[in-house]
């Protein structure tokens, strides 16, 4: 009889393991911020438990890990979910069937993709904030670096994320529009792309080289060097800048579409808006 | 296939209690085996050469053959001597030497992309030293064979120990009495008889080191050329174009396999 529960046991979990892709849901937490927050939803009486996914660009770790906690206190009995990591690396998760609520990227181009792939209805997508790129240089400054020219200085170790990402898509970006900068010469791009020593899966592990001191320069978020504190910027000039704009969507299949519509609200409203810009984001009105 | 008839025979005359001990192993069977299928199942298409034959894909391919093959070289010219002490002589803290070369087997590979970082990195415990002979290794091909070393070379260690300690001690004693030195006891006797365990160690290293991702990523980063191994390119790839991805990852199951398979001849030939 033992055995054959086991066996049942072993059932169970393949049956389980069958199912779309689950996120981990951590235990609810208190809400220490429900009083501060706009409640959308009135609260039931018995709120039953739901888990809220949400998808979102790496560089949005600090300000979502905040939004998340402020929505479940407003929403008692709901978790989210948090999944950080580049957006095309959501993306291609969404495609292959990953089961989440809400997918916030990076750029345009993720959220087209994610359209075109039936995961978010056409017009559906909504621009919640923008970014603008910086460079980041570790404390020490072991290369000496004190202007943008100073990246094509041989022997610089730059860091960028991969072209595939949007921080490395908008950092060469950049990098095309300086090398049209007389002040800085046709062949600025080209050399700094040449210093380049690693290509990374997303814009905080580009962040976290820089931390470690391993690399002398990375571009990044202007929002990432406000979590970063202790680490030394050069600004990169506005014409030389891009606007990066960041798309958040209702997916189309999401298991919790009510909950789904009311965080991107929420990340709408002034209250999202604010702790957007607490971490160096900018309101998109 | 007279095993199958065996099998069934074997279901018909002890009844239903078998399926206690079939139906568990084919579940597991089913989760091991159907990824697998469903990675070549998506991988026959008409593009399938032209992905796995893709110039970044090659780059990976050569690069991934070029450090693994190093590591397997070093890990041998070094890890046979130490294997052999290990298996031989006695000597002062031998089971720590013997912990530290368990150890790096079941230490997850992000661990161990940590460790090199803070030991071997430009701020790490040896890194300012390195950095006065003017090595710098994060970054580098060399980082990506430190990585690959560290994680696989234990493998070897392990087999190799293994292969040493199960020769005959009347053996040796026998050419201690012929009159053969330390070294000649190796050469002559050791070295060919353990000869089948330092090959499968050595295969088991190789395998490793080609699949070595976690601490890869983290100490060497990723470049074209100079750090992106086949794992990396999978991982890194798989969002730029799934086909190359699976195409890369078909190669590497299908080296896999080879490899398995040369092991399992060598092992039946042992025998």
């Amino acid at each position: 009889m033992k055995r054959l529960l086991s066996l049942l046991f072993v059932f169970t979990l393949f049956v389980a393991g069958c199912a779309p892709l689950a996120t981990p849901t951590p235990a609810p937490t208190e809400s220490p911020a429900a009083t501060e927050v706009a409640v959308t939803v009135p609260p039931t009486t018995a709120p039953e438990p739901r888990t809220l996914t949400v998808f979102a660009a790496a560089s949005l770790k600090d300000a979502f890990t905040e939004i998340g906690k402020n929505f479940e206190g407003a929403h008692p009995g709901v978790t989210v979910a948090l999944n950080f990591a580049g957006s095309q690396t959501l993306r291609t998760q969404l495609e292959e069937g990953a089961a989440a609520d809400v997918f916030a990227s990076a750029n345009h181009t993720e959220m087209d993709n994610a359209v075109k792939a039936g995961l978010v209805q056409d017009g559906a997508a909504r621009d919640f904030l923008t970014n603008k790129l910086l460079v980041i240089l570790p404390a020490s400054n072991p290369a000496n670096l004190t202007s943008l020219q100073d990246l094509t200085r041989s022997g610089v170790k730059v860091v960028l994320a991969a072209d595939t990402v949007p921080a490395g898509k908008y950092a060469r970006q950049i990098l095309d529009k300086m090398s049209q900068d007389p002040s800085f010469g046709s062949d600025f791009g080209t050399k700094v792309l040449a210093n380049v020593v690693s290509n990374e899966n997303d814009v905080k592990q580009v962040v976290a080289k820089v931390q470690l001191g391993e690399a002398d320069a990375g571009i990044v978020y202007v929002s990432d060097a406000i979590a970063a504190p202790e680490l030394v910027t050069i600004e990169i000039p506005a014409e030389l800048n891009v606007l990066a704009q960041y798309p958040i969507a209702a997916l189309t299949q999401a298991p919790q579409p009510e909950l789904a519509a009311d965080f991107v609200a929420y990340v709408l409203s002034s209250e999202g808006q604010d702790i957007l810009v607490k971490w160096g984001f900018s309101a998109i009105q | 296939m007279p095993g199958l008839r065996r099998l069934i025979e074997h279901i018909a005359n002890n009844g239903t209690r078998d399926w206690l001990f079939i139906l568990p192993s084919l579940v597991l069977l089913t989760l091991l085996g159907l990824p697998l299928l469903a990675l070549f199942g998506r991988a026959i298409n008409a593009d399938f050469f032209t992905q796995a034959l893709s110039p970044s894909a090659l780059e990976a391919l050569r690069l991934s053959l070029v450090t693994s093959l190093l590591t397997v070289a070093v890990t041998v010219a070094l890890g046979t001597p130490l294997a052999y002490m290990l298996a031989r002589w006695q000597f002062p803290f031998k089971s720590w030497a013997t912990t530290l070369i368990d150890l790096p087997v079941i230490l997850p590979p992000s661990v161990a992309g940590l460790a090199l970082l803070v030991a071997f990195g430009r701020r790490g415990l040896f890194g300012a030293a390195l950095n006065e002979l003017g090595i710098q290794l994060p970054f580098t091909t060399a980082a990506v064979v430190i990585a690959q070393l560290f994680v696989s070379a234990p493998l070897y260690v392990r087999a190799a120990r293994i292969g040493f300690n199960e020769i005959d001690v009347q053996l040796e004693e026998a050419a201690h009495v012929e009159g053969a030195d330390q070294w000649q006891l190796f050469r002559e006797v050791m070295f060919p008889l353990a000869g089948r365990s330092l090959v499968s160690g050595a295969i088991l290293t190789w395998t490793r080191a080609l699949g070595e991702f976690g601490a890869t990523i983290m100490f060497a980063g990723n470049l074209e050329g100079v750090t992106q191994t086949m794992p990396l390119a999978i991982y890194l790839g798989f969002e730029r174009d799934l086909g190359v991805a699976i195409a890369l990852s078909v190669v590497l199951v299908g080296v896999s396999i080879l490899i398995l398979a040369v092991t399992r001849k060598l092992d039946k030939t042992h025998r």
